[in-house]
């Protein structure tokens, strides 16, 4: 543990109520919703996506930003945030599972453990499928 | 085939235009009709990053587009064509041939605008001209993305559009 570090806070940026449903999740999962600002495009031209969002940065001191679509107006505005705040750090195309690593980590975030936690929500995309039934006569019994 | 839709969307090139439209329409481009973006290399970029590899995506003024536009419209793949502006569209209209239908995709809030549909908001000015296209023959209806009903311009202008 970190003591004494404060922990980052991220913004959350997407279509209609995609982050807030994150952020709930985030916080029934870990109860570290609060490491997260929820943001939503909806009703807002692009002009407006980026000034919301850069005041809602500015409000919060953050400097990370999950956003749902690479093609999304939350993204592009992101991008041109960052174009004048180098230090400013988007990670596109989120998931569940990177905002719970974020959420959960103690101290300042870095592009290191971004990147890292990127990996983790790739690896969680997976197609699963149901166990194969066992062959006739030849499967375990179950114990009831 | 060529360009499937001329849409007035504020927000550009965005995941309405690139998802919503581009996968049932199987989109191989998308031209965007904007003075600022074509004369700048980082907006461009920007936008390049936001389309799929396998859809390009061209950028003109609309003074170049006039020009450029039959090449687009004979090209064997389907396209759209966006503005972030009516201004911007009817400008090409009126020098153009050959756009038969314009999409309002989404024109957004802003103090001087009313509301007509939930992404649709338009000036007194904006009404003018929307209703100047459509006495050059032009159909204009509203549909943010191809699941929703396509909203006719009278109907929109009446107040009876819905959501």
């Amino acid at each position: 543990m970190s003591e004494g570090v404060p922990s980052a806070l991220a913004i959350v940026a997407g279509h209609a109520d995609f982050a807030e449903g994150m952020v709930s999740a985030v916080e029934q999962i870990t109860g570290r919703g609060d490491r997260l600002v929820a943001f939503s495009n909806r009703g807002l031209s692009a002009q407006g996506v980026e000034e919301s969002l850069r005041a809602l940065m500015e409000e919060h001191g953050v400097r990370v930003i999950f956003t749902d679509l690479p093609a999304g107006s939350a993204t592009l505005a992101a991008r041109r945030i960052a174009r004048t705040r180098p230090e400013v750090m988007i990670l596109t195309g989120v998931s569940l599972l990177p905002l719970l690593q974020f959420a959960t980590r103690v101290g300042p975030a870095d592009r290191e453990q971004l990147l890292t936690d990127a990996e983790r929500g790739r690896q969680a995309l997976q197609l699963t499928d149901a166990p194969s039934a066992p062959a006739p006569g030849g499967g375990k019994e179950r114990g009831n | 085939m060529g360009i499937e839709l001329y849409r007035i969307d504020d927000r550009l090139v965005h995941g309405q235009v690139v998802l919503g439209w581009g996968q049932p329409l199987s989109l191989g481009f998308v031209v965007l009709v904007d003075d600022q973006v074509a004369v700048s290399d980082w907006e461009q970029e920007l936008y390049r990053m936001a389309v799929p590899p396998e859809m390009d995506i061209y950028f003109s003024s609309v003074a170049d587009a006039v020009g450029r536009l039959p090449g687009w419209q004979e090209d064997t793949r389907k396209g759209i064509l966006i503005t972030g502006d009516i201004e911007s569209m009817s400008r090409l209209v009126q020098r153009a041939s050959r756009i038969a239908e314009v999409n309002l995709g989404g024109i957004h809030h802003r103090s001087d605008r009313a509301q007509k549909l939930r992404y649709v908001y338009l000036t007194r000015d904006e009404e003018s001209a929307l209703r100047a296209l459509t006495a050059r023959g032009v159909e204009v209806s509203a549909r943010d993305v191809p699941a929703s009903r396509a909203v006719p311009l009278s109907e929109l202008l009446d107040g009876g559009g819905g959501t």
